[in-house]
């Protein structure tokens, strides 16, 4: 997985194309190293902050609460439509995490 | 002769840090840390200068943030630090305090925390959550919070807590069980002969005396009191005070008859200071008389207030002291309280203060 590392290609990439994560600047600025360009193989949003959790730990405590569901004020867009922690990830799909507004 | 002194900041908008020499005359600031998130309350662990930061983001929710550079890098954790599944989550972490190798955390809605690895990860002190008297806990204004943590440096399963507004309670077992430790402090916001209940008063801050581990000092939204047997009874000490109102104690470093508080003019008056006059007011005997100190501090126009964790004071002699506005303004003294300066004054508004001198 992982950073702007160039797409798998071939047989690989035909059997599960990744999806591609773009990731706030400022969740990423929390985790030195992190980019804002992820690619993975996941088929839930679950699995999908379960796998950047892995790579940067805490970084689903900054996405999700401990109902567990995705953070007020953070939104998770899967084609077009807000996500929930169940919503299903089709390969290649492009999934948007993004900060709402909030603070003042 | 100490090298520098740190004043520990915690802001809406970041932690930050002035520092001084020993002399306290000039200083510089840095910040903001931790990324602007609103930290809650910033300490440091004086024997290796360790500092964490307690806050809670609207994003990305609670962390302790940590530095072992004196503020110079950061980084974060919240392992550990949640409820069980289905539970209301942590909002924010709003308390730090060190004891017995282990660090405290006092967080929104009201529990505890421990971690026995510096900040790294949490475990849940659960036996405050079993307390009977959990359900009917309501919150203050700033919400159902955690805020002061005291732990006895002689024997550090007593502890003690304030929670806005579910009062004061010990525990002598490390957090397994807990007391109510309210006897004594008025709720006048509760209905005509129910003043004195057993828990849900409003303590605004805890403070332990230096050296004398069971007088206890609390600001409360309905007065201010000492307590000399570790908080099973406490008498009022706001007599000659200008108000029953504030926020902040602290206390002096190593006379237990010395506090210093900021009254201000009363919980529906705008919670300024009275008159507009920013005054500290010091008891040198535990509260029997007060003085206010105003050398320094301004005497027109000042319409301020101070917030629960934001004054402070250092172990240098004659000790400093230090409090933060909510309007962003630093004042310190470095004589006890008798003369101040305006350290700085266009900060996020002020949350906590605390010290660290560095030898």
């Amino acid at each position: 997985m992982l950073g702007d590392a160039p797409s798998r290609t071939g047989k690989h990439q035909a059997e599960a194309a990744p999806i591609v994560v773009r990731l706030p600047g400022v969740l990423v600025d929390l985790f030195p190293g992190a980019p804002r360009r992820v690619e993975m193989t996941a088929s839930t949003v679950k699995e999908m902050v379960d796998q950047l959790d892995k790579s940067w730990p805490g970084m689903r405590d900054r996405i999700c609460d401990s109902r567990p569901a995705i953070r007020k004020h953070m939104n998770v867009f899967v084609e077009g439509e807000r996500a929930t922690l169940k919503t299903k990830l089709r390969p290649g799909v492009e999934v948007f995490v993004l900060t709402a507004i909030s603070g003042g | 002769m100490a090298a520098k002194v740190l004043v520990l900041l915690g802001t809406k908008k970041g932690a930050f840090i002035a520092e001084s020499d020993a002399e306290r005359r000039s200083w510089k600031l840095r910040g903001p840390f931790c990324e602007t998130w609103p930290m809650n309350h910033v300490v440091a662990d004086p024997k290796t200068g360790t500092i964490w930061g307690a806050g809670g983001n609207e994003w990305f929710g609670p962390a302790v943030w940590k530095s072992t550079d004196l503020g110079e890098t950061w980084t974060h954790s919240s392992d550990g630090l949640a409820y069980a599944e289905g539970e209301e989550p942590i909002k924010a972490v709003w308390s730090l305090a060190k004891g017995n190798g282990s660090l405290f955390a006092g967080v929104q809605p009201a529990g505890l925390f421990r971690s026995d690895d510096g900040g790294q990860s949490w475990e849940h002190v659960k036996g405050l959550q079993k307390h009977p008297s959990r359900p009917h806990w309501n919150p203050g204004g700033a919400g159902l919070i955690l805020h002061s943590l005291v732990i006895d440096p002689n024997d550090h399963d007593r502890i003690w807590i304030g929670i806005s507004a579910a009062g004061v309670f010990y525990t002598g077992d490390g957090g397994k069980s807990w007391e109510p430790r309210n006897l004594g402090t008025r709720a006048d916001f509760m209905p005509e002969g129910e003043n004195y209940p057993e828990f849900g008063q409003c303590v605004h801050n805890l403070v332990m005396a230096p050296g004398m581990p069971d007088r206890l000092y609390q600001q409360n939204h309905c007065g201010m009191y000492r307590s000399d047997d570790g908080g099973k009874r406490w008498v009022s000490i706001e007599k000659g005070l200008p108000s029953t109102f504030g926020f902040p104690a602290a206390t002096h470093p190593r006379d237990p008859e010395t506090l210093y508080l900021v009254p201000l003019n009363g919980d529906s008056a705008g919670r300024y200071v009275p008159d507009a006059k920013a005054a500290v007011w010091r008891t040198r005997d535990a509260g029997r008389e007060w003085q206010a100190m105003r050398s320094g501090l301004p005497q027109e126009n000042a319409y301020i207030g101070v917030l629960r964790q934001a004054m402070a004071t250092d172990r240098l002699e004659p000790a400093g002291v230090y409090f933060g506005t909510s309007s962003g303004a630093l004042f310190a003294s470095a004589d006890e309280g008798e003369s101040w300066v305006n350290v700085t004054q266009h900060l996020p508004s002020i949350l906590s203060v605390e010290t660290l001198v560095v030898d």
